[in-house]
């Protein structure tokens, strides 16, 4: 339990993914001008990754390692991954259209997120099926890793809407106005996590 | 190449199974869209100007198509030709469209009245609007900062003379005009309307007249001077009701003060 505990914190504080690995950096510069799309992104991302996660870790262990495929690792992920994100907007489109209006466009667009296919790449390299570890434990620490992942990745999104607000109404040198300004925001942001390195591991020491 | 064929077709049998997959849920699951809504939405004008008291030009066509008492005249900037293209398209009779434009109710131009104070702050009548009622000594008149010129997409508005004018050849009648001005100054008007009334002061006449030589003074004569009773003084100051009024120009001709004038 402690273990899971653990994956969760590191997976949102310490290895977050647009801050420390740096992948879904275009959601995160492109979406987080206004805190609500920001919100209504993130979570679009969180149910994504974990629909991803639920979806690919069985394939992988159950298909591509028994049969040598795992060079197949990454085509058949995204191929994965885009049908059921298309399967799911229809199946939301049917039967709830108010959450499917509030996803909005973002739900096809996180179809090809390299933030969700690196959490499932991610997942099937560090919490593999050994002789040691049983499909079902690696599963629930592959499942929890991704909620952390989407967790982590709404932390950065609204912390960042909402330096981003804080920009908008100062006085910028007009060379900073924009996108410069921005990256240069992300950066101390994604600085500020670093602080975190090592903090989970020795609280649970 | 058998090495081939097995990368090969794990991955074709996949995508196979996704597409099968994808297909018998959008068949099965298909939303009933309105076969209607992109043809009613393609006469509209796309301005979404919020006139027709809707959401935008989808909002109205949503409404269209949903509920079949909606009316089809409620397109304003789009008038006629839109109201034939819904009757045609939506299969329902044509209703004429009562074409409008915006006035703007102050004639208190730079010669007619003064500034009571300097006003350097923001360029926005809601903004000097704040401060004391205006920089003009009547508070009820035009602020002349232009938040109506900036919203008109039609840029009919202009600011001449310290007073909004508009140009009722260039005007829609989308309203946005009307919705923006502090002061409320600005309504709707019949497009073929003849006579208006370029005062807004509600101020008793000895006040008004002090403040704006082209104000309202609540005389009544124009009242005593129409012929079909169109026009009545509502807080000392003259309104015309455009559903009675003939364009006769009696009240224009008489008032005292020119502040009700003949287009």
């Amino acid at each position: 339990m402690t273990k899971l505990i653990i994956i969760l914190l590191s997976a949102v504080f310490i290895n977050n993914y647009v801050l420390t690995r740096f992948l879904g950096i275009c959601p995160f510069l492109g979406v987080s001008k206004k805190l609500d799309s920001a919100t209504g992104m993130s979570l679009a991302v969180i149910f994504v990754m974990l629909l991803a996660t639920a979806a690919t870790y069985p394939i992988q262990f159950f298909l591509l390692t028994p049969n040598n495929l795992d060079y197949l690792q990454t085509i058949v992920f995204i191929l994965v991954i885009a049908a059921l994100v298309q399967l799911v907007e229809i199946v939301l489109k049917r039967y709830i259209p108010s959450l499917h209006k509030s996803l909005g466009v973002y739900l096809p667009l996180i179809t090809t997120n390299c933030a969700v296919l690196g959490v499932t790449i991610l997942n099937v390299q560090d919490y593999p099926v050994t002789e040691t570890t049983t499909f079902w434990w690696g599963f629930a620490q592959s499942m929890v890793n991704s909620l952390g992942s989407g967790l982590g990745f709404f932390l950065a999104m609204v912390m960042f809407s909402g330096v981003r607000s804080a920009i908008e109404g100062s006085d910028i040198p007009k060379s900073f106005k924009g996108l410069p300004i921005t990256l240069i925001a992300a950066a101390i942001t994604s600085l500020s996590f670093l602080g975190f390195g090592g903090v989970i591991e020795n609280l649970f020491a | 190449m058998t090495e081939i064929l097995t990368a090969v077709i794990p991955v074709v049998i996949i995508g196979i199974i996704c597409a099968v997959v994808l297909v018998v849920a959008s068949k099965l699951m298909a939303v009933k869209e309105d076969e209607r809504f992109p043809a009613v939405r393609d006469c509209l004008p796309g301005a979404n100007c919020g006139a027709c008291g809707f959401a935008g030009c989808d909002g109205y066509a949503k409404a269209l198509c949903e509920d079949s008492s909606t009316p089809t005249n409620l397109c304003i900037p789009g008038a006629d030709s839109t109201a034939h293209q819904l009757s045609d398209v939506l299969g329902v009779e044509f209703a004429d469209v009562e074409e409008q434009v915006a006035f703007v109710h102050c004639n208190g131009n730079c010669d007619a009245t003064t500034d009571k104070v300097l006003y350097q702050g923001i360029r926005s009548c809601a903004a000097a609007k704040l401060m004391y009622g205006g920089k003009g000594s009547c508070i009820y008149g035009c602020l002349g900062l232009g938040d109506c010129a900036s919203v008109c997409p039609q840029e009919a508005i202009r600011v001449i003379n310290g007073v909004a004018k508009v140009d009722p050849e260039e005007c829609i009648g989308c309203g946005m005009c009307a919705a923006a001005c502090p002061n409320k100054l600005i309504t709707m008007v019949p497009a073929v309307a003849g006579v208006f009334v370029e005062c807004s002061n509600r101020d008793k006449g000895a006040v008004t007249r002090k403040v704006c030589s082209n104000g309202c003074i609540g005389c009544k004569k124009c009242e005593k001077l129409c012929p079909n009773e169109a026009i009545k003084v509502v807080d000392n100051v003259a309104r015309i009701d455009y559903s009675r009024c003939t364009g006769c120009g009696a009240c224009a001709e008489g008032c005292t003060t020119h502040c009700i004038t003949l287009k």
